[in-house]
């Protein structure tokens, strides 16, 4: 039995797992003939198909195109199909989009109506991240903020509540670390697939066939965070935007560039360990874990190991992670106060870093006792800036010390020119990052989206 | 009166509940086909060999079609039959369709079109503007060149010359619903559905390719998921597939790109580098000026002609030239052909003398806005208060192009806006502020806009209209023009409602059909409402005045006393209601069923010659905007924009600002994050949402005041509206301009602003400006 069992816009459904990597997205469109859900991009990226997905652990907007059937067992999926009353009444946010004239395609419409409907069942008024996952290319945003802002505070109408489906044991999903671990170590060239974000696009863009796969969803021991003395333990099936609130109030810098960290729909199913397994160079996670001294905590079968998590990433596209070996948790201080996050990208919300620097500089007595810094972006792995540190720990923390620590740039990186910056603009703008970070300690204005008019 | 209402949107209903239907939306027959391309994978080479072995074998993979597969024309152009839509041995581009999969479904299809396994003889491909030139690779025999005046003579007896060259980079329209067609085999022909803005050429194109007439194929659009220019003839290759596939297999077809491959085959913006010198007298004033003009153009021509021609008409925008000299060089490339997108060329030409005024003013320290004042026209009489440059006292002021500028407004736009945005106080403010800032510098600028409206091929700028009123009084609305999120449907269905005194909700509007009004030009060119709604009320008026007669007959009065307002009918004494006097007109056997039909009037253009009324009238505005910029990354971001904008006298002012709002964004995004990136190969690659980059929510200014200017066109336009589809998107060069003043505020050289304004492009601005090299 590999069915899958959920709730479509409040009705009970079982879909055959047959095809375990087949999309929310595909499923409605073209098996249920839901069309309301658009395919805008089919990577996530533009928000057309934002879907509300509720589970013991509330609701959520989620990107239907990455978002594949095994995942939804035991969950709630409404569509905007079902957004509207019972007797046909618009929701709120549906009156206001047209009150507030907030469509002229409507292409876009319906994935912003189910984000702004998923931000009122949570109460986020904070509309410019919410809302950072769904483009529109008509409007200039303006009046579906206008349609935001008279909704945000209110309750969701009563018909948004609902039961959760009463189901058996998620196909293809061990439901902890250790049914896992013993599974993978049997089927090391299997896929995992926690949020599916980055696999989701393999499927999708890349065409890839994934013959055997696991999901990570329902091992709840992989999303805890605890708390261990001075450090805090965060479980690899941790969902980017529950990190974000978990570190909100003791790590500012992490949680802001968090907040910077693709858009909801995918801080909602993204988690800390898959941006840190996939390796990637651009990730935004890594450089700040590193900077933060994180440690990685890696297991296979019952053999379990504890690296620096920059000893992690040996080459582009190479980790050091055997054969069944998966990410289990990383650690981290419990507190950050002092650590700096500096994401640099084409555009602010919802893109991948050009170059995105972090830092931790210990200064006792006015010198610099320790530094850690790492940069994404700047070479094929995410990279501490060894020759930097070395260049500022025992000096005097001044302009003139971190100005003569520049050139060591150039012997830790040599990074590549491509479609997001120029290597030399790469260098410059890293170099640039820990004098901003200096003038910031300072006291200095160096943010320009902390600028008002 | 319905016209002049701020009605919602005609779908807004819908959108929001998902039941708006696009073509991806239509419930398909059982027996569907469903189409892919295979593309190049080189910029410039002959095919050597093509095995298509494994893509045939594929699963679901009905059959694979080449160019020789096509039995009539393969051709997809819309101007000069040079765009096979199947590579003919020679591939032009990374991205040219090469072969068609026919399978049972989407991802079949998607899927077996990789398997192609294609060798080429690779030759030289021609990338750059510079190595465009290099090779004479261009469109026509060689530069269009419009003078008036002497430019060079002016130029070189100026006490000043400023001369400068910057590059500014295309943009992809990234239209949320990508290209779509879906085509029924019909007897005889066939039916298709596209989502296009312009069905007479799908029409046209499917016709050609099936070896039809053209009364063979029928066309269908509900709505599209935006366009932008973007679906004015990119869609041809989608929609021809279709047909073609429909007719020769008898089976339904239907066609959409992905995302990627919508980006990486269709056309964008173009790209422009332009060079330009001027000659100023100490006050700032133009004696002379010249413009050169490099348009890459990619490897067809499609609309490239008249899309530079336009940009040479807005090399200009509000300032009087009067020895001015344009040279327009039209390039061929081996990259994706070119497109219209809003603007049409506009924007270059228009950003290029904005470009030219701020570094005038810095060279000669003045200030930008008094500067672009000074060589402003002059204002229209009784546009604004009495103005001692008013053209009634002067001799007839001239475009480029020789065409008098009779409409000017923008003296009385600026002044209000200035005043309206606190302009000088800001601009003082904002030095302030950057005293006191090292490493944030702000910047603010008001640029204004004059945007030509009409197409300049004069025979497009025609219009037809079909109107039925049903014996129960209701009304079926038909046009030429097609709705792609602009609101031209709920506007025209205002016209017609205002003609018949009746309440929107009486008029339904349909989809867009070349069945019931023929030979319709596209959609663009801001001309929709201008053109559909004079076309319907043309024809809304002719079924009133039918009844008009006849009910003045019955009731032994004249035609001239009967009244049609708020659902009723008046004659002579008597009130009816609408539906009745509809079912007493249609018992007394009086037509309820009527074409209209409109034709701008006055345009008159020649384009070879560079002379003429090309546009009916000029729509205008201004926008003031203020941005800051990090000294140290270069990122940017607009704090505050404000716009003024002349719309004539509104048909909808909801869908008139709406208009505004969404085409200033798009303007800025043009200009800052919206960067298309190529490769030595001349891939693209900025083929998805994850590398190109539009505005975001966050992107929008923070304070967003657009306010429309009161007054109303001179010229008979319907209503005395104004066009407003493209004229707003230009006010994102204001962006632009406050980009250049913070960049600026870094140092006493000019910081030669590139565009986009990426935080990289900024970031070497700002160390120009500061004299590094």
């Amino acid at each position: 039995m590999n069915d899958i069992a959920f709730l479509l816009n409040g009705t009970p459904v079982r879909v055959s797992g047959d095809d375990p990597t087949r999309t929310l997205l595909q499923w409605l469109r073209e098996d249920r003939g839901l069309t309301g859900t658009k395919e805008g991009c089919n990577e996530g990226d533009c928000g057309a198909c934002t879907v509300m997905v509720t589970d013991a652990g509330g609701t959520r907007a989620l990107n239907a195109c990455i978002l594949f059937l095994p995942q939804l067992h035991g969950r709630a999926v409404r569509t905007v199909e079902g957004l509207s009353g019972p007797k046909g009444e618009m929701h709120p946010v549906q009156a206001a989009m047209v009150d507030h004239h907030g469509s002229q395609c409507g292409f876009c419409t319906p994935g912003f109506v189910m984000s702004m409907a998923a931000a009122q069942v949570n109460g986020a008024t904070d509309h410019d991240d919410y809302l950072a996952g769904n483009l529109c290319r008509c409007t200039g945003y303006a009046p579906i903020v206008r349609a935001a802002e008279t909704v945000a505070g209110t309750e969701a109408p009563g018909w948004m509540a609902g039961a959760l489906p009463e189901v058996g044991a998620a196909p293809f999903a061990p439901t902890s670390s250790d049914e896992l671990a013993a599974w993978y170590a049997a089927h090391p060239d299997a896929t995992l697939i926690a949020g599916a974000t980055d696999v989701g696009l393999w499927v999708t863009k890349q065409l890839r066939d994934l013959p055997k796969v696991a999901f990570l969803h329902a091992c709840a021991d992989l999303q805890k965070i605890e708390r261990d003395g001075d450090r805090l333990r965060i479980g690899a099936g941790v969902t980017i935007a529950a990190l974000r609130k978990a570190v909100a109030g003791t790590h500012p810098a992490f949680a802001e560039l968090l907040r910077r960290f693709a858009s909801e729909q995918v801080r909602q199913a993204a988690t800390i360990g898959g941006n840190i397994a996939n390796g990637s160079p651009i990730g935004d996670t890594p450089p700040a874990l590193i900077a933060m001294g994180a440690v990685l905590h890696l297991r296979k079968g019952e053999t379990r190991r504890d690296i620096p998590l920059e000893d992690f990433f040996l080459d582009y596209g190479k980790q050091d992670r055997a054969k069944g070996e998966f990410v289990e948790a990383v650690t981290i201080p419990a507190s950050a106060a002092g650590l700096a996050c500096h994401k640099l990208s084409k555009r602010f919300d919802q893109d991948i870093s050009a170059v995105c620097g972090c830092f931790a500089i210990g200064v006792e007595g006015g010198k610099i006792a320790n530094a850690r810094i790492a940069f994404g972006g700047m070479a094929g792995i995410p990279k501490r800036a060894a020759a930097v540190e070395a260049a500022l720990v025992g000096r005097d923390w001044t302009l003139a010390t971190v100005t003569a620590a520049l050139p060591a740039f150039a012997s830790d990186f040599a990074p590549m020119t491509d479609m997001r910056a120029s290597a030399t603009y790469r260098l410059e703008a890293a170099q640039n990052m820990l004098i901003r970070y200096f003038h910031e300690r300072e006291g200095q204005a160096v943010s320009v989206l902390e600028v008002t008019p | 009166m319905s016209v002049a209402k701020p009605l919602p949107h005609d779908s807004g209903p819908l959108h929001v509940s998902g039941r708006a239907r696009y073509i991806d939306d239509v419930p398909l027959p059982a027996n569907t086909l469903h189409l892919a391309f295979g593309l190049a994978t080189v910029a410039h080479g002959e095919i050597a060999s093509m095995d298509l072995s494994a893509v045939r074998a594929a699963p679901g993979v009905v059959a694979v079609w080449t160019a020789e597969d096509l039995p009539f024309a393969n051709d997809v152009s819309p101007s000069v039959h040079d765009e096979p839509m199947l590579a003919t041995g020679t591939v032009h581009y990374v991205g040219q369709p090469v072969f068609l999969v026919i399978a049972e479904s989407h991802l079949q299809a998607r899927k077996a079109a990789r398997l192609g396994r294609i060798d080429y003889r690779e030759r030289p491909a021609i990338l750059t503007v510079d190595q465009a030139l290099a090779a004479d690779s261009r469109f026509e025999d060689g530069p269009v060149i419009w003078e008036k005046g002497a430019a060079e003579a002016a130029i070189a007896a100026a006490p000043h010359v400023i001369e400068g060259r910057f590059d500014m980079g295309g943009q992809e329209h990234f239209y949320l619903e990508g290209q779509a067609a879906f085509a029924l085999p019909a007897e005889g022909g066939v039916v298709v559905q596209s989502s296009t803005q312009h069905p007479t050429e799908i029409q046209h194109k499917v016709a050609e390719a099936l070896g039809l007439s053209m009364n063979a194929v029928r066309v269908e659009c509900r709505r599209m998921g935006g366009g932008f220019g973007g679906k004015e003839s990119q869609g041809n290759a989608l929609a021809v597939s279709c047909g073609l596939v429909a007719h020769l297999t008898g089976r339904p077809a239907k066609m959409r790109y992905d995302r990627d491959d919508d980006m990486v085959i269709t056309g964008k913006r173009h790209d422009f580098r332009i060079e330009y010198r001027a000659g100023v007298d100490e006050t700032g004033r133009i004696l002379g000026i010249s413009f050169r003009h490099l348009v890459r153009c990619g490897w067809s021509q499609d609309l490239s002609l008249p899309v530079a021609d336009r940009a040479m008409l807005h090399a200009d925008n509000a300032y009087l030239l009067e020895n001015v000299r344009i040279e327009s060089h039209r390039l061929k490339t081996n990259t994706q052909s070119a497109t219209a997108y809003r603007g049409f060329g506009g924007p270059q030409g228009m950003l290029g003398i904005e470009r030219a005024m701020d570094h005038i003013a810095h060279e000669l320290g003045l200030d930008p806005l008094a500067l672009r004042r000074a060589n402003y026209y002059a204002e229209a009489p009784g546009a604004s208060p009495p103005d001692p440059q008013s053209i009634s006292t002067t001799k007839k002021q001239t475009t480029p192009y020789h065409m008098e500028v009779e409409d000017f407004i923008l003296h009385a736009i600026t002044d209000r806006l200035e005043a309206a945005s606190d302009f000088a106080a800001r601009k003082a403010a904002v030095a302030t502020w950057n005293a006191g800032n090292a490493i944030l510098k702000k910047g603010i600028a008001l640029t204004p806009v004059k945007f030509g409206i009409s197409f300049t091929l004069t025979h497009l700028n025609q219009a037809g209209a079909l109107v039925h009123v049903y014996q129960d009084g209701s009304i079926h609305l038909n046009h030429g023009g097609t709705e792609m999120g602009q609101g031209l449907f709920r506007k025209v269905a205002q016209v017609a409602a205002s003609s018949f005194g009746v309440d929107i909700a009486t008029v339904a509007i349909t989809a867009t059909d070349t069945g019931k009004v023929p030979n319709t030009s596209a959609t663009a060119a801001s001309s929709g409402s201008d053109l559909n709604g004079m076309a319907v009320k043309a024809a809304c008026d002719t079924i009133r005045g039918r009844m008009a007669e006849f009910l003045a007959r019955e009731h032994q009065t004249i035609p001239a006393k009967v009244h049609f307002e708020n659902g009723r009918v008046f004659v002579g004494g008597d009130e009816i209601g609408f539906a009745e006097a509809v079912a007493r007109c249609y018992e007394g056997r009086v037509s309820l069923s009527s074409t209209g039909f409109y034709a701008t009037p006055k345009v008159s253009w020649d384009r070879k010659a560079g002379r003429g009324r090309a546009f009916y009238y000029f729509a205008y505005g201004a926008a003031v905007s203020e941005v800051v910029i990090d000294t140290l990354t270069g990122e940017n971001r607009i704090l505050r924009t404000d716009i003024l904008h002349d719309c004539g006298a509104s048909l909808n002012p909801a869908i008139d600002i709406g208009q505004i709002e969404g085409g200033f964004v798009q303007g800025a995004g043009w200009l800052t994050t919206e960067e298309l990136v190529w490769d030595d190969r001349g891939r693209l690659r900025t083929h998805a949402p994850s590398t190109y980059k539009i505005p975001a929510c966050s992107d929008r200014p923070r304070i967003f005041n657009v306010t429309l200017w009161d007054g109303e066109n001179r010229e008979e336009t319907i209503y005395r509206s104004k066009a407003v589809g493209e004229p707003p998107f230009m006010h994102g060069i204001s962006v632009f301009s406050a980009l250049g003043a913070a960049c600026a505020a870094c140092g006493p050289h000019f910081p030669d602003l590139q565009a986009p304004a990426t935080a990289e492009a900024v970031l070497a601005a700002v160390k120009r400006a500061r004299g590094a090299a």
